[in-house]
């Protein structure tokens, strides 16, 4: 950290720690990562008796407690003579709420009943789940409306709740079994999920010929497969690569020429293998299929492609050039449109197969907008308009297409915004801290799960619940 | 011609280098084995070797420290790859890194290996410095004494000169003249021209940078310690800057060769992967080329009847003769550039052996040694790596051949075919 700025030193030292403590800039919650599950009993709670949270946790081997209720025959009364909910003896790993079948705002009250006891109740990187029916499923004004209310419900719980733990809300749509969920569930319920916060998951029933075959192994679900993943030298990339190797995945480490040393590091520690490719070139799709059939063979295809490479060039527009402009959106939107159209011609050997998958990388500036970031955002939200129109396209074949939106993550792209601004970055979420990199390259894995064909043209937010754009 | 074993093939996979820099400069504290490493990393990289075993690794360097005699080993240890993979130092002063790839594929053809990395390093920065034979003796002697006394008496009379290291030269032992000044014998008795020579360098810059330009090196050099490029292209060079420069070997008015069309004196290591075909085609790797025959010769430099670089003259006949082929087969000619003289006078030297004339189009297309620089026992390797993927490009059947001189009065060629 040589370019470490005066304020940021100063930052660093105990006394200016001190200082910022004082000043209500408490030490953030150390998250819980990795393939964890919570230490503490799952509690499984329903609303109007749905089971398919339970068949799911069932999936995934797992029992669920019945959790505590706010009801006026469980509440105590505290010395002052005040109605206090029932409070849990043990701390809670996961409150998952199964709230299909909600259709009044009636229905709503024992959410709340739920979710009372457990605000107080969680560990530390504790998870609340709300399974509930997509508003595309459910008819009738008022059920709709209360699908949007529990949105409402679990973005507030995030923000509310402490100790690094988080809420999201999963939505089905018509049809969706256990099998549809459980890859979700499974990552919500684990240290993977640390920074994903406040969000919404739609999941819809996998399209025909998109679920695991025999051999899958929930543990190392990527196992036997070859991935690409583009801008894989440093960062996010790298992190990408690691986790989809760490998950049994072979690794092609795509990055620009100039790279080549580190990526050469990364596709070794990984095991994978090093493309030295700028992605913008003409051919770029081409070459890549090209090094999956002259590393693995001519029958081989590539389980997923994962479109990190990115860079900005930010000018507030009054400022901004056609160089700056073009630049950004050649990198991280043209390029993977290209190489997508390529990988998808199942005629070219070392193309995407089927069942595959596709993921690139938005981010909340694509989101929300951001000052001086006209071009990034522009190919930011390019990004997501691509999946979701992807996913159209390929409504009749077993490929998904999604998109993460990282918040603040620790990268030597954000170690470059002046140390004050960063800090404010941080803290703007309600984990009160940036993300690593590997927050990203775990949610990315999620969506890469050969389990994963119910999370189709979705965006994902990896922000610990940043206020840009929520 | 050699013929194969059971019809096994040896083919080139691929390769990897690093860039070439001018030594004392970005690599001056990069050691022999660091290089070496570096490029067995990258190339471990490229193709996903990592943790794997691959049946040998020969490579080689020609200015090498004592403590190095098991460099290419050192190196396999220090890289990627899985500690069983075997490794062997070879040298032939420059013929080191086209001699390691013959080896290796002389192994794989016999059946001793499926799979192998051949090459070599040089660092000129790197070089061992050595004491003075007569300090040498002398502490050979106190080594070997008993008592403090003999010990002291060891060292005397030795002089303040005997104390000064010998920094090493690139020198022949039995004529002493450096390799440039043994150059302009050659070039003189040749009656090669300046302006040929320097025609020949600036061919050299302009094919290597377009190729640079073009993305050929993507997939053939991985960065070094932040150097993406050859240091010593220049790109810009033009026929009036080259014309400009002062001569450095050779004396009088006849003094051709410039810092401009000699190589200058290199930091870099070079690999290639080469396999068994029918391995290859199992592990899903590409074959770029096969590896058909080659040939090394010596010539009589010492008496000053024939040149020190010129042995390539002689090695040509006889492989064309066990081949069957002509010059005129070649699609592509590779002849290393130690100095443009050298080149000249070696295509020259073919015409005189009545082989015929070079098209001068087939000629390092990519470029060669002047632009690229030259650390000697990488070059061989960097020239077949590049061969192999320029006659893939060109398909099946195509010819390519390689020539390269070496210190010792030594010269190998080799020929490659596209698959
Ligand atoms: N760091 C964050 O907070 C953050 C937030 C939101 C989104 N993102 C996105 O995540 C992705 C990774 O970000 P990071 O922070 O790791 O960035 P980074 O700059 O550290 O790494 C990006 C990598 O992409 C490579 N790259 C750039 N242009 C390329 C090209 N033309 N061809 C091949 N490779 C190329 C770079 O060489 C680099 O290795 C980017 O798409 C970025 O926009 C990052």
């Amino acid at each position: 950290m040589a370019g470490r700025s005066f304020l940021e030193r100063i930052y660093a030292t105990s006394v200016g720690h001190g200082l910022a403590r004082r000043a209500g800039l408490a030490d953030p919650p150390v998250l819980l990562r990795g393939r964890v599950r919570p230490a503490g009993p799952i509690g499984l709670g329903t609303v109007t008796g749905g089971v398919l949270a339970e068949r799911t946790l069932d999936v995934l081997g797992l029992v669920g407690t019945g959790p505590l209720r706010d009801e006026p025959d469980q509440q105590t009364r505290d010395a002052d003579g005040r109605v206090r909910p029932p409070a849990y003896h043990a701390r809670l790993g996961a409150l998952v709420i199964d709230a299909t079948g909600v259709r009044t705002i009636a229905d709503l009250e024992p959410v709340r009943a739920t979710l009372r006891p457990a605000m107080r109740g969680m560990e530390k990187s504790g998870r609340v789940i709300v399974v509930a029916d997509d508003a595309s499923a459910v008819e009738g004004l008022e059920a709709r409306a209360v699908a949007q209310a529990l949105d409402g419900i679990v973005r507030t719980v995030g923000k509310e709740l402490r100790g690094g733990s988080t809420a999201n809300l999963v939505t089905c749509g018509a049809g969706v079994g256990p099998e549809d969920l459980a890859s979700t569930l499974s990552f919500l319920l684990d240290g993977r999920s640390a920074f994903v916060d406040g969000q919404v998951i739609r999941v819809r029933p996998r399209k025909a010929g998109d679920s695991p075959d025999d051999a899958y192994d929930p543990a190392r679900p990527l196992s036997g497969r070859v991935v690409a993943v583009t801008g894989a030298a440093r960062g996010i990339g790298a992190a990408i690569a690691h986790t989809m190797s760490r998950d049994g995945a072979t690794v092609i480490c795509v990055d620009v020429p100039q790279a080549g040393e580190s990526l050469a590091r990364v596709a070794n520690t990984v095991g994978g293998s090093a493309l030295q490719l700028d992605i913008t070139v003409p051919d770029a799709g081409r070459r890549i299929a090209a090094h999956v059939v002259g590393r693995h063979g001519i029958d081989t295809r590539l389980w997923a492609i994962v479109h990190n490479a990115g860079i900005t060039r930010d000018r507030l527009l009054a400022n901004l050039d056609e160089s700056r402009w073009s630049q950004v959106l050649r990198v991280n939107l043209a390029a993977q449109i290209a190489i997508n159209a390529v990988l998808l011609d199942p005629a070219i050997p070392g193309g995407l197969a089927e069942p595959g998958r596709i993921v690139g990388i938005a981010s909340t500036s694509g989101v929300a907008g951001n000052r001086g970031q006209a071009n990034y955002a522009a190919s930011k939200a390019g990004v997501m308009g691509l999946v979701r129109a992807m996913s159209e396209q390929l409504r009749d074949r077993p490929v998904t297409a999604n998109a993460v939106a990282p918040g603040f993550i620790e990268t030597d792209m954000t170690a470059a915004i002046p140390f004050v601004q960063r800090e404010v970055f941080r803290r703007s979420n309600s984990l009160s801290q940036g993300g690593r990199p590997v927050d990203v390259a775990e949610t990315i894995a999620w969506l890469c799960d050969p389990a994963s064909g119910g999370i189709d043209g979705q965006v994902v937010r990896v922000c610990g619940q940043n206020l840009v754009g929520a | 011609m050699v013929s194969d074993r059971d019809g096994r093939q040896a083919v080139i996979v691929g390769g990897n280098r690093t860039p070439f820099v001018k030594a004392g400069t970005t690599f001056a504290e990069a050691s022999t084995q660091d290089l070496l490493t570096a490029a067995l990393d990258g190339l471990v990289a490229r193709f996903g070797l990592a943790g794997r075993t691959v049946d040998e690794v020969a490579a080689g360097a020609v200015l090498k420290h004592s403590r190095d005699f098991n460099l290419t080993r050192e190196a396999v240890l220090g890289s990627a790859l899985s500690p069983h993979t075997p490794a062997v130092d070879l040298q032939q002063a420059c013929g080191t890194g086209l001699e390691t790839v013959v080896y290796v594929a002389n192994k794989i053809r016999l059946g001793q290996a499926d799979t192998a990395i051949a090459g070599g390093v040089d660092s000129a920065s790197d070089a061992p410095i050595v004491v003075t034979e007569r300090l040498r003796r002398a502490l050979l002697a106190a080594r070997r004494a008993r008592t403090p006394v003999q010990r002291a008496m060891a060292f005397v009379g030795l002089g303040p000169a005997d104390l000064a290291p010998v920094p090493p030269a690139v020198a022949e032992a039995r004529t002493g003249l450096s390799m440039g000044e043994s150059q302009a014998l050659t070039t003189t008795r040749w009656a090669i021209t300046r302006e040929a020579q320097d025609e020949l360098a600036l061919a050299s810059h302009r094919n290597l940078a377009a190729a640079w330009d073009r993305g050929f090196f993507d997939d053939l050099v991985t960065p070094y310690l932040g150097v993406t490029r050859d240091g010593t292209l220049r790109p810009d060079t033009s026929a009036e800057r080259l014309a400009a420069l002062a001569p450095v070997f050779g004396r009088g008015p006849g003094a051709t060769m410039t810092a401009g069309n000699s190589t200058p004196l290199t930091d870099g290591a070079a690999l290639v992967l080469v396999a068994e075909r029918s391995r290859a085609a199992e592990l899903g790797w590409p074959a770029l080329a096969r590896v058909v025959d080659a040939q090394v010769a010596a010539s009589d430099y010492v008496t000053g009847r024939e040149d020190l670089l010129l042995a390539p003259v002689r090695a040509l006949p006889v492989l064309l003769e066990r081949t069957g082929l002509t010059l005129g087969d070649f699609d592509l000619v590779e002849v290393h550039e130690a100095f443009a003289a050298t080149v000249l006078a070696t295509l020259e030297g073919w015409r005189r052996e009545g082989l015929g004339d070079l098209d001068r189009a087939r000629l390092n297309v990519n470029g060669s040694s002047l632009a690229a620089g030259h650390p000697f026992a990488a070059t061989g390797a960097r020239i077949v790596a590049s061969l192999a993927k320029m006659l893939a490009e060109r398909g099946t059947g195509s010819l390519g051949l390689v020539s390269i001189c070496a210190a010792g009065g030594q010269g190998v060629v080799a020929i490659l075919e596209g698959m």
